[in-house]
């Protein structure tokens, strides 16, 4: 008994009090700053890119964080400097355009209705379709004792009958198409939709996979996507708090 | 007849000798050997049975042979149940036919799969998932129960399949690789950078594959401090999960230093590694371990002591050491139940094998700090070594014609194996992957058999199997 308690202090303090304000490491591969004016042209970056993220040459070369998984490839193949990965964590977008970035994302903007619906308790359930546990172990960090992402009223939920949205990880795989939809029709109206990681936005490292089936995202619209390989629970955390405008 | 080899080496596939099928199964008595990997490569319009086993236990000795099948061989999953998966899939991706096989269903196929019944009047299904109750990745099981008791578990993968193989074999990458699985990044993506280096000859310096183990057994030592907590979640057991939660953070916020990474992920390239660990870093990462190590102790010992979290763990779904050898466990699933198999032992042959004994679900959780205080001593160890340079330059990958080779890692799951066989022009004929969850599903299905079903999560967390290692 005694030891148990001795162990409380072992977790004290150390929850991130200041969730909005917060950095990630310096070495963190976030957003893309792009010296196009640099750019000589010569493509080796787009050769390089395993997730063809990058649109565009010269002047107007851009990166989709929605295909973009940070490997970093590009910065280092390019020998102009003209790509250069940024710790800035706050990767998110409430439309797909808004995610293919020359440097500069805008910022999430929360409606009356989500503030007023989703604003004070927002329960999700989670739908790993095809991803790689990295994306999950994310999702699931952002409740643990560092980044306690329930003082917000934002959890996860185990049946879609007390959720009031779903957040998909993975690139939708043949074999998860029917549980995916099963899934989000069993999640009462007004619902909300949620993309987290490369996979789960544009197919990531696996578009070119035979085995998938995106129909579901053809289907309904996506209220929220938040980039990554896998998203940094700051990065997921923040984006919800801005959609909720919180 | 058979080749013997050496992890990570490549042969001339002409040099594997072409035995007879009844050769070879006669040599795959389980209580002699071990099949790593058994699949069939369609070569020349026939298809060539591949073989690669080891030694039953300690060993660090690799054989490879091979075969030609038709439409169909005599199953050897009745004298070693081992093989009943690498039969199944053989079936499933050629439909050659596997004789004798007593348990022929789809493997990662979703079509027609048909569940064992029962017509006992007092026997209910249960069925759970795919899409669980936590936040974890898809699969599906089926139990067969008395009540609260489980007669049988059936477990039913499939639904994170991409075809990764396939992906690897038309455009391989690293980035892939380390897709896979994310939990196992660091190994996914060593297996694959040794298999591709070696079939291209290409040297790796020591600083670089220095840097790459440590990494791997941070990706150790983290893993593992998240399945101490998650166990400890599923009895209730709310302080171990927090604190081992938050003990977590601080070693792959290390690793996210030393890369950029959380996972290691952009961490590992062919020939090396992209970032260097320096004496700074390298000073970290040892007081990173010695706070790790002092928080474990505490909560471990906590634990340890508390009645109420033992009778939880001890004596809960056992897998015996006859059923662990019989059905080829390996990793810290089957350590835990007194089998000593490592991975590590291939390279280093006086890597010390350490295992607890019980195949109980406290075993497993205890393997797992035995392991963790064992890995912290590797890495301390290895930042001894750490001098020079690191190379960053690329070399040209140019892969061997007509070639083989079988790379293994010890992920913290176990033996994970890449086999890579090239064509006569260089290119990618097969790309084989067997995770250690491909051995040790079925051990997580034996350790429910008679257990109640409100253990299932907490045996199921110690095992901590991979859905997508498995679906690829
Ligand atoms: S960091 Fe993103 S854009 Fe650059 S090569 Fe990698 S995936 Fe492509
Ligand atoms: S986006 Fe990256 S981390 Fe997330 S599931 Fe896909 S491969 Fe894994």
């Amino acid at each position: 008994m005694f030891e148990t308690i001795k162990c409380i202090e072992l977790q004290k303090n150390q929850v991130i009090k200041d969730i909005k304000n917060a950095t990630v490491n310096e070495k963190f591969r976030g957003l893309s700053k792009i010296h196009s004016e640099k750019c000589t042209n010569c493509n080796e970056c787009k050769n390089i890119c395993p997730t063809n993220a990058i649109i565009g040459i010269g002047e107007d070369l851009s990166i989709d964080l929605g295909k973009c998984i940070f490997c970093g490839e590009c910065e280092r193949v390019c020998t102009s400097d003209v790509i250069k990965f940024s710790n800035f964590h706050k990767l998110g977008s409430t439309l797909r355009e808004g995610l293919i970035t020359k440097g500069e994302l805008d910022p999430i903007k929360s409606t009356e209705f989500i503030k007023k619906t989703f604003g004070r308790s927002f329960k999700l359930r989670q739908v790993s379709a095809g991803g790689c546990n990295s994306c999950e172990m994310e999702l699931g960090a952002c409740s643990n004792a560092n980044f306690d992402m329930g003082r917000f009223g934002i959890e996860f939920v185990a049946s879609p009958r007390h959720a009031d949205g779903i957040v998909i990880t993975g690139p939708i795989t043949k074999n998860m198409a029917k549980a995916l939809e099963d899934t989000y029709q069993a999640i009462s109206e007004p619902k909300i939709i949620i993309l987290v990681g490369a996979c789960a936005i544009s197919g990531g490292i696996f578009q070119n996979s035979e085995e998938l089936n995106r129909e579901f995202l053809e289907k309904h619209k996506v209220d929220l996507y938040i980039s990554g390989c896998p998203a940094h629970p700051l990065t997921i955390i923040n984006a919800i708090l801005d959609f909720l405008g919180r | 007849m058979y080749l013997e080899i050496k992890n990570n080496q490549t042969v001339n596939k002409a040099d594997i000798p072409i035995d007879s099928f009844k050769n070879i199964k006669k040599d795959l008595d389980f209580k002699k050997m071990r099949v790593v990997q058994f699949f069939v490569n369609p070569e020349n319009g026939k298809n060539r049975l591949y073989c690669v086993f080891t030694g039953n236990e300690s060993t660090k000795r690799l054989f490879v042979v091979s075969c030609y099948v038709e439409n169909s061989f005599e199953s050897i999953t009745p004298i070693n149940l081992a093989l009943h998966l690498f039969e199944r899939e053989i079936y499933e991706n050629f439909e050659i036919k596997p004789i004798g096989h007593p348990w022929i269903k789809p493997v990662r196929k979703q079509d027609n799969y048909e569940f064992l019944k029962s017509d006992d009047m007092q026997t209910h299904e249960v069925a759970v998932g795919p899409v669980h109750a936590g936040i974890i990745e898809s699969g599906h099981f089926r139990f067969l129960c008395n009540s609260e008791r489980i007669n049988h578990l059936e477990v039913q993968l499939g639904y994170q399949h991409r075809g990764a193989e396939k992906m690897l074999k038309i455009a391989p990458s690293i980035q892939l690789a380390e897709s896979i699985c994310g939990d196992s990044t660091i190994a996914y993506a060593l297996t694959f950078a040794h298999a591709i280096e070696s079939l291209s000859n290409i040297k790796v310096d020591k600083k670089s594959e220095i840097i790459r183990l440590i990494a791997l057994e941070l990706e150790r030592i983290a893993i593992h401090i998240g399945d101490l907590g998650g166990i400890a979640e599923d009895i209730a057991y709310k302080i171990g999960s927090a604190v081992f939660g938050v003990t977590r953070t601080l070693v792959i916020n290390t690793m996210q230093e030393i890369c950029g990474n959380r996972f290691g992920k952009g961490l590992i390239k062919i020939d090396g590694v992209n970032f260097d660990i320096d004496t700074k870093i390298g000073e970290k990462i040892l007081s990173m371990l010695d706070e790790v190590q002092k928080r474990v102790d505490k909560m471990m010992k906590a634990m340890n002591n508390n009645t109420s979290v033992l009778s939880r763990l001890e004596k809960t779904a056992i897998v015996s050491i006859k059923h662990a050898k019989e059905i080829g466990m390996v990793g810290m699933a089957a350590r835990a139940c007194n089998v000593k198999i490592d991975a590590r032992k291939f390279d280093d042959e006086n890597f010390e094998i350490l295992t607890t004994g019980g195949g109980d679900v406290h075993s497993r959780f205890y393997i797992r700090y035995v392991e963790i205080k064992q890995s912290k001593k590797i890495i301390e160890n290895l930042l001894e070594k750490l001098e020079g340079e690191i190379n960053l330059e690329r070399q040209f990958v140019n892969l061997a014609p007509n070639s083989f080779v079988t790379s293994i890692t010890e992920s913290w799951r176990g033996e994970l194996a890449h086999t890579v066989i090239t064509d006569e022009k260089g290119n990618i004929e097969t790309y084989k992957i067997k995770d250690p969850s491909f051995n040790n599903w079925l051990g997580l299905a034996i350790a429910n058999r008679n257990g109640q079903i409100s253990n299932f999560p907490v045996c199921n967390k110690s095992f901590n199997l991979s859905y997508c290692g498995f679906d690829l």
